[in-house]
């Protein structure tokens, strides 16, 4: 009889530990899932491959560093694909969107400016994004306009557009591939020139442990100034050191994958030194700088800033968003013109990293892209969804993906694993749901 | 008491049709400082649309709108607030998404420096307002979703109170309120009434509209059967004009 009793105290207790713990730190719960589930597919694909090669290749440096440069231009669409079916709508346009947005970079780049401003000149990768970025952002003004004032819905402005963007990627270059793209413009793709190496890393890193610090402190202010429940200061003091740990972790992962040896004897003849063995530090790429960047940004918008709150007030009740004086139209038409021009980055960088522009570039991206917003968290009823979730959600996918590839599964399994994922995360995020309620 | 003076609220000859079924035809109504006019009819009366016309919901399709006495024109819920109109939806028109704070200041959110979302400066308002409004209420930080019927209410009465509001527009405040919230409502009705600001009440319980309002003005099928004082009529009065939509004071 004791001996029950004691027990169901001790198991009860760490329980309530747990809780507590969990409260006073405020960590999402979600959050803490989706770790979960990617630490299981990252831990499993390792495994597997000891196993059954005898080598585990997924938890290395060189795999985890493609891994975060192939995260980038999904991750980027999917934290605007948040804000598009937080507001009830869908976009299934943007692989096609990559195809067409690339093709104008890349006729631009490579069939235009050469012959007004001379091959290689500097202006032109600026050019060809800024290119990239108009069309895009065109491009979604013009599905949302469709969406919100001539009231079309979303799927239909949308599954058009994924057939004429497409057709149109094709047809303006008659099915060519553009290639090779400006070499600048190329670095936004990463590759071992288009990585800010071991110092730029450390920057980046001190810089970005800065910034927790400040989060930290301006949120206890605040909090301090109108007298608002704090959080423990051993609570504040863990979550600051988690996201330092995990800062300092990536620099060190993403100075730990060596430049290969023909890119450093390469790069020794051009500046006419003997580099024969030295160890060059790739640092983070390019891409997934950007990748973080736009995730801030993304994050601030939507938290921060009117447009983001009418676009949650949009979703979760658009007639009491109206009788708010919230003008919804325009906001929709806002959300897809920025839903366009997170499509052009992605593009950006798709095209750079296949240095090419092909007219099938970005095909089925679309259907990545809102599986990771979902796996995010994002309820496709509507006015619920997180910026690191999405982008979570997409290292979710392309983990799973690049997993597949290393041991080895041929692509048509990859898609029946993708497939059922998806349906089994969103099953379990609406048991979760229930079980919050 | 009330009836001397530039009327708060004019609207005059309101009509408004939705695909040839007129639902407001000719209305007229006022309202002065201080004063609780109930609006009543059976359902599809066209008394919420009347309203909506007032709060910018709607646009009517002719009439003219006086504050103060001056002509104004509302196209849109903004100008309508720009007015210091607001209003209490039936359905509350809340985003069951956001937490009390963010619905509270929907549309007129309070921002910082480099035009940035003050959210501690909201809460902190909106803790102001709810001890006064409902000092129970503590679920600051869950979505309204998470709220029970009555707190749902006094956010949405909050909404409308916290922009200082000369006009307040309530439709059906206590519908879906118990006994006590119901009485809150009351109590808060008169002490608004007291600070000078003009009501319109939409309300189908008669013991209601005898106890809060100083005038009920009836319609019926989109027209204006009467207006009469409460104080010069019984139950009975009203509840005829609302079923037989005949003025009996006309007839006799």
């Amino acid at each position: 009889m004791t001996d029950t009793s004691t027990s169901k105290a001790a198991t009860k207790s760490p329980q309530g530990l747990i809780a507590r713990f969990l409260s006073d730190t405020e960590i999402d719960t979600r959050l803490l899932g989706m770790l979960g589930a990617l630490a299981l597919i990252w831990g499993g694909f390792h495994l597997y491959g000891v196993i059954f090669n005898n080598f585990g290749a997924f938890l290395t440096p060189r795999n985890l560093w493609n891994l975060s440069v192939q995260t980038s231009s999904i991750g980027i669409m999917a934290t605007g694909m948040v804000l598009v079916i937080v507001t009830r709508n869908i976009d299934l346009s943007v692989g096609s969107m990559i195809g067409v947005i690339a093709m104008s970079m890349g006729l631009l780049q490579v069939e235009v400016l050469p012959h007004l401003v001379g091959l290689g000149h500097w202006s032109i990768w600026i050019a060809a994004v800024i290119c990239g970025l108009i069309v895009g952002t065109l491009i979604g003004a013009l599905h949302g306009w469709l969406i919100a004032y001539r009231e079309i819905p979303a799927f239909i402005v949308t599954l058009g557009g994924l057939m004429v963007w497409r057709g149109m990627a094709f047809l303006s270059a008659g099915g060519r591939t553009i290639s090779p793209v400006d070499s600048k413009f190329a670095l936004l793709g990463g590759g071992p020139y288009g990585a800010v190496g071991e110092v730029g890393s450390w920057i980046v890193g001190i810089l970005a442990c800065l910034g927790v610090a400040y989060i930290i402190y301006s949120g206890r202010k605040a909090r301090v100034l109108h007298n608002f429940r704090l959080r423990p200061l051993w609570a504040e003091a863990f979550l600051a050191l988690v996201g330092w740990a995990t800062i300092i972790g990536a620099v060190l992962l993403v100075n730990s994958y060596p430049w290969p040896k023909g890119i450093v004897r390469q790069y020794g003849a051009k500046i006419g030194q003997d580099l024969e063995g030295t160890f060059i530090s790739h640092g983070f790429a390019i891409p997934v700088l950007i990748l973080i960047a736009v995730g801030i940004a993304m994050t601030i918008l939507v938290t921060r800033t009117r447009f983001g709150r009418y676009v949650f007030a949009i979703g979760g009740n658009p007639e009491a968003a109206a009788l708010a004086g919230i003008d919804t139209r325009w906001v929709t038409l806002k959300v897809f013109a920025l839903m366009g021009s997170l499509t052009a980055i992605a593009a950006i960088i798709a095209s750079a990293r296949l240095n090419s522009a092909t007219n099938a570039l970005g095909t089925l991206d679309e259907l990545y892209v809102i599986a990771a917003a979902v796996i995010g968290g994002t309820s496709l009823a509507g006015g619920v969804g997180k910026i690191y979730g999405a982008i979570l959600g997409a290292l979710v996918m392309q983990s799973l993906q690049s997993g597949m590839v290393l041991i080895g599964f041929d692509s048509a399994i990859q898609r029946i694993v993708v497939g059922m994922v998806l349906v089994l995360a969103v099953y379990l995020d609406i048991l979760y749901n229930k079980r919050v309620k | 008491m009330s009836n001397s003076g530039t009327p708060l609220v004019e609207l005059k000859d309101i009509s408004i049709a939705f695909g040839g079924i007129k639902a407001v035809d000719g209305v007229s109504v006022d309202l002065h400082p201080g004063e609780v006019v109930g609006l009543l009819g059976h359902n599809g009366a066209g008394k919420s649309t009347l309203i909506k016309c007032l709060s910018g919901a709607y646009k009517a399709d002719s009439g003219d709108v006086f504050i103060n006495g001056e002509k104004v024109v509302i196209n849109n819920p903004r100008d309508a607030r720009a007015h210091n109109i607001e209003t209490i939806y039936q359905t509350l028109a809340l985003a069951d998404n956001l937490d009390a704070a963010s619905n509270l200041f929907l549309g007129r959110e309070i921002v910082g420096p480099g035009g940035f979302l003050d959210d501690s400066k909201m809460e902190a308002e909106t803790r102001k307002i709810m001890g006064r409004l409902n000092p129970n209420f503590t679920k600051f930080s869950e979505p309204v979703s998470a709220l029970s019927g009555g707190q749902r209410q006094s956010v949405a009465i909050a909404r409308a109170v916290y922009f200082d509001a000369k006009i307040l527009i309530m439709d059906e405040p206590t519908a879906a309120l118990g006994p006590q919230e119901s009485e809150m409502v009351a109590e808060l009705i008169q002490e608004l009434k007291k600070q000078g600001l003009g009501i319109f009440l939409i309300e189908h319980d008669i013991h209601n509209v005898m106890k809060l309002c100083d005038r009920a003005s009836v319609m019926k099928n989109g027209q204006l059967v009467g207006t009469e004082r409460v104080a010069d009529v019984t139950e009975d009065d009203i509840l005829s004009m609302i079923i037989l939509g005949k003025n009996p004071k006309e007839s006799s």
